[in-house]
């Protein structure tokens, strides 16, 4: 198998379903942090049917990514969910309450401020969490002959908590433009209101986690400072994007933002990829290190290659089924 | 108090497999029961079976939907509990759950929202076909999933090299000496529990007399399967057995409660093993019985617990017991089948009151057999987690704590309680509200798919916004 490199061939793989999964479920996650905000329970419902024949879908994608790093990186997947122990259970929970609120608010009545809560207060708990555990990722793992020898609270530093924030600024951002682009009236007018500040805020993050990152360590200070060079193209990116998600909200138009927004997610994450590149579980171990067996590893592979194309092909064909503008009052009640 | 992380992560995670378990066994059995509706409705037109496959795709919708939220928790209990065992097993088990990741859940998530919502939005020919896709969805994941577990308890096309499990064959992994027969088995037992619960249900409306001719239709279906499929997983059961005794022979000892390895074994009917003192009290048991059904010999000889040492024996009296209920309902099952096949050569399957009262308590039944089953799988492979190579304690998480391991159960214990009582509640009402809502027309959200809960649309608490019409409506 000299032929290709199998492990650098996983990378891109499930690094691309980490993209799809935080661009996917990132908005509909973001609906919900912007929940209690709302101008309107009616508008509420609105958000609320936007996000709602897609999240399922979007969720698999985390699902995939959890499979697929026990596939291809074992090592990745039995150092980080020890490691990360009480977030991923906070991460879990946030999602099935988020899940169920979708389902319950809708035919409660008194109690529908409780699945108010429980969607926002879900979807909140677990954007902070994945934001946490992007921070944990640079910050490393204290390992020892490839298993977790750190404590069940490592994870959480005021680096990591201002991750989680950033997460949870960015989800916000997707969210309000994804709003922009599905609604109209009232709500539509709320979102790009918000959506300003909102990016505001990210920039404010991601600055200060720009400048507090390379100093979290030293690889990556190295990675940033000693060789100048076409890397610092991807935070001059960002900025473009930025600067894009300004004008188009100026200039009212209703797709630009969203996709501009996309545009600053995967100019950051290319950013946080490079920082690390190749190691998977920092400080110790290359993906070359964890990947699995290469029989594993093809074997899964051979099967995806033929099968991923059917999924995106059938995906695609239902978000058509139920394309368009979501209106008030066509929701259910 | 010294916290065992072992003992708590093995509570949690039996905790939270039963309780995913419970809603896929039914999830596949009524997938497959509304794909048969609505090619019927397809075919014949007969509003009938429109309103039976709109009805009951409501209850489908929210039992998927708790199917979903505890599975997500399953994919990742591997790594936060069982690093090791995530670590060791990779190579084998991380490629077939991938495998039922894009060729499954994609696939269910994709078309449920079709099937839920797009009535109005597709032709009726590509609303059969979602609702086909849905059924076959549920069972390649089913078939994935078995096959994982069946190599954990018959572990073959790998090779223990340093601690790890590397595969040499795929297809003798995949299909592994017990993955035939526990795939039949849970397949019919999926069957089984989609017929009970039809059947309950249908019992139930019949006895008020609500929508009679669509209530005894399904009725009549769900009888007519229970009467071949409860034997069938008789015998199925029975090779299951067989072939459990030959690669998990200690499993079988603890199913029969066989302490010595002897001839003219009785079939035991009752008993109170004693592990502490490797006996059984208060044993009533048929002469020879056991050796006859595990070996076709009066006289065969059948293993006993005394050939392995105290700590490598599982604990007997929860999988003598558990295989006991199985057994046992699985019987009356065979019973029901028989009785419904009697009552109808007379046409009084479906007002003889007697007999749809004990359908309507047996649809709990199902599910106490599958979960007894699992039971005895579970527990009577232990303390193996990979048969004979590798054992819980090697495989629970280095760096667990007690506190930590105990934090998250109370946690679940918690989340769940809560999240599904409500579930259950709201099951309860879309069964109290009935047929009678179940119009096609009604479906006037079609805007919105893919989100399970969502196709049924009845107020959530009782009493408000009532939509439940007058009990004995009357058929007609
Ligand atoms: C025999 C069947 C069976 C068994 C033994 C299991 N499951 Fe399951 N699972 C299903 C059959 C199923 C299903 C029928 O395919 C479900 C039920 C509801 C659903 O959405 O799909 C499902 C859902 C489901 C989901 C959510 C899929 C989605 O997002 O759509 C996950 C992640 C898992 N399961 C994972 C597991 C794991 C890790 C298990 C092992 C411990 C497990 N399941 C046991
Ligand atoms: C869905 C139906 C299932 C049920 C109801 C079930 C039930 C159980 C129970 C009760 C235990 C506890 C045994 C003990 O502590 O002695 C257990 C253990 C375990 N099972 Fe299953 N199981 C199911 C499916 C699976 C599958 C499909 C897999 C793997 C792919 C699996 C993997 C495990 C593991 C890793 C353990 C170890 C933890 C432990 O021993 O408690 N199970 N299961
Ligand atoms: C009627 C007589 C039955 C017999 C003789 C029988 C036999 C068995 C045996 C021997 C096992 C354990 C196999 C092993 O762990 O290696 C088993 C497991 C199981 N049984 Fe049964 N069974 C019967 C009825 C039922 C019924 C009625 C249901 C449910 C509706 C059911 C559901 C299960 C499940 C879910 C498992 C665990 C998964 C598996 O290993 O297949 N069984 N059964």
């Amino acid at each position: 198998m000299e032929l290709f490199d199998l492990p650098l061939i996983w990378a891109f793989i499930i690094g691309f379903g980490v993209i799809m999964y935080v661009l996917m479920d990132g908005f509909d996650l973001g609906v919900g942090i912007l929940f209690p905000f709302a101008p309107s329970e009616e508008s509420r419902d609105v958000m609320m049917n936007t996000v709602a024949p897609v999240w399922d879908g979007n969720e698999t994608w985390l699902v995939l990514g959890g499979a697929g790093l026990l596939a291809a990186f074992p090592l990745v997947y039995s150092i980080f969910l020890p490691a990360l122990y009480i977030g991923v259970f906070l991460l879990l929970a946030g999602l099935i309450f988020r899940g169920v609120a979708f389902e319950f608010r809708f035919k409660a009545n008194t109690s529908r401020y409780l699945w108010n809560w429980a969607f926002a207060g879900g979807s909140t708990v677990a954007s902070f969490a994945q934001g946490a555990v992007v921070g944990a990722y640079i910050q490393g793992f204290e390992t020892a002959d490839g298993v977790y020898v750190g404590g069940a609270l490592d994870w959480l530093t005021p680096f990591t908590v201002l991750t989680g924030l950033g997460l949870l600024a960015g989800y916000a951002l997707l969210g309000s433009t994804w709003l922009i682009m599905k609604t109209e009236g009232r709500l539509q007018e709320w979102a790009y209101r918000i959506t300003l500040p909102l990016l505001a805020a990210v920039l404010a993050v991601f600055a200060i986690i720009s400048v507090w990152t390379p100093f979290v360590d030293e690889m990556v200070q190295d990675r940033w400072f000693s060789n100048l060079t076409v890397i610092w193209i991807l935070p001059l990116l960002t900025l473009i994007c930025a600067f894009q998600i300004f004008r188009s909200v100026r200039n009212r138009s209703e797709g630009m933002p969203f996709v501009a927004t996309m545009g600053l997610f995967i100019t950051t994450y290319l950013g946080l990829v490079v920082s690390r590149w190749p190691y998977v579980v920092p400080p110790d171990y290359t993906l070359w290190d964890a990947a699995s067996a290469p029989e594993s590893q093809l074997f899964l592979l051979i099967g995806l290659v033929f099968v991923i194309p059917i999924v995106l092909a059938y995906t695609a064909w239902t978000y058509w089924v139920f394309r368009g503008k979501v209106r008030a009052g066509e929701g259910y009640h | 108090m010294e916290l065992d992380p072992l003992i708590l992560s093995r509570i949690q995670f039996a905790f939270v497999v039963s309780f995913h378990a419970i809603f896929p066994v039914f999830t596949i059995g009524l997938a497959s029961f509304i794909a048969v509706l609505e090619g019927l409705a397809f075919k014949t037109g007969n509003p009938a079976w429109i309103k039976l496959s709109a009805f009951w795709t409501k209850v489908f919708a929210v039992v998927f939907g708790m199917g979903v939220v505890s599975g997500i928790v399953m994919s990742f209990q591997f790594g936060t509990n069982w690093s090791n065992f995530a670590q060791a097993t990779a190579n084998y088990l991380g490629p077939i759950l991938s495998y039922e990741v894009v060729t499954a859940f994609f696939l269910e998530a994709a078309f449920l929202g079709v099937l839920l919502f797009g009535r109005d939005k597709v032709p009726a020919g590509v609303h059969l076909f979602a609702a086909i896709m849905v059924a076959l969805g549920t069972f390649i994941s089913s078939f994935w999933i078995l096959s994982a577990n069946s190599w954990m308890q018959t572990p073959a096309g790998t090779e223990l090299r340093d601690g790890v499990f590397y595969v040499t064959s795929w297809s003798e992994a995949i299909f592994n000496p017990s993955f035939p027969y526990r795939f039949m088995h849970m397949g019919l037992a999926s069957f089984l529990t989609g017929s009970f619960v039809v059947a309950g249900v249908s019992a139930w409306y019949l006895l008020r007399k609500r929508e009679v001719e669509a209530n005894r239709k399904a009725l009549s279906m769900s009888l007519w399967l229970i009467l071949f499929i409860a034997p069938a997983q008789l015998v199925v059961g029975d090779f299951h057995g067989l072939n459990t005794l030959e690669h998990q022979p200690m499993k079988v000892a603890a199913m029969e409660g066989n302490w010595e390895t002897s001839r003219n074994v009785p079939l035991l009917l009752f008993a109170i093993p004693d592990q502490a003192n490797q006996m059984n009290h208060f044993e009533v048991g048929i002469p020879s019985l056991a050796s006859f059904v595990l070996t076709h010999d009066w006289n065969g000889e059948v293993p006993g617990l005394n050939e392995v040492a105290v700590e490598e024996q599982p604990p007997v009296a929860i999988v003598f017991w558990s295989f006991r209920v199985m057994v046992a309902l699985g019987m009356l099952m065979i019973l029901f089948g028989l009785a419904g096949l009697v009552l109808r050569k007379n046409g009084r399957y479906w007002q003889t009151p007697w007999f749809l009262q004990g359908l309507r308590l047996m649809s709990l039944t199902p599910f106490v057999a599958v979960l007894a089953g699992w039971f005895v799988t579970e527990i009577g492979r232990a303390p193996w987690l990979v048969q004979g190579m590798m054992n819980q304690a090697e495989s629970v998480t280095p760096s667990l704590t007690g506190g930590m391991a105990l934090f998250t159960l109370i946690g679940y214990v918690v989340v769940y309680s809560m999240v599904f009582s409500a579930g259950v509640y709201y099951l309860m009402r879309v069964l109290y509200v009935g047929l009678e809502d179940s119009s096609v027309d009604d479906e006037y959200d079609a805007e919105r798919p893919k989100r399970p809960f969502s196709a049924a649309h009845v107020p959530f608490e009782m009493g408000d916004n009532d939509t439940h019409k007058p009990l004995n409506q009357g058929g007609h």
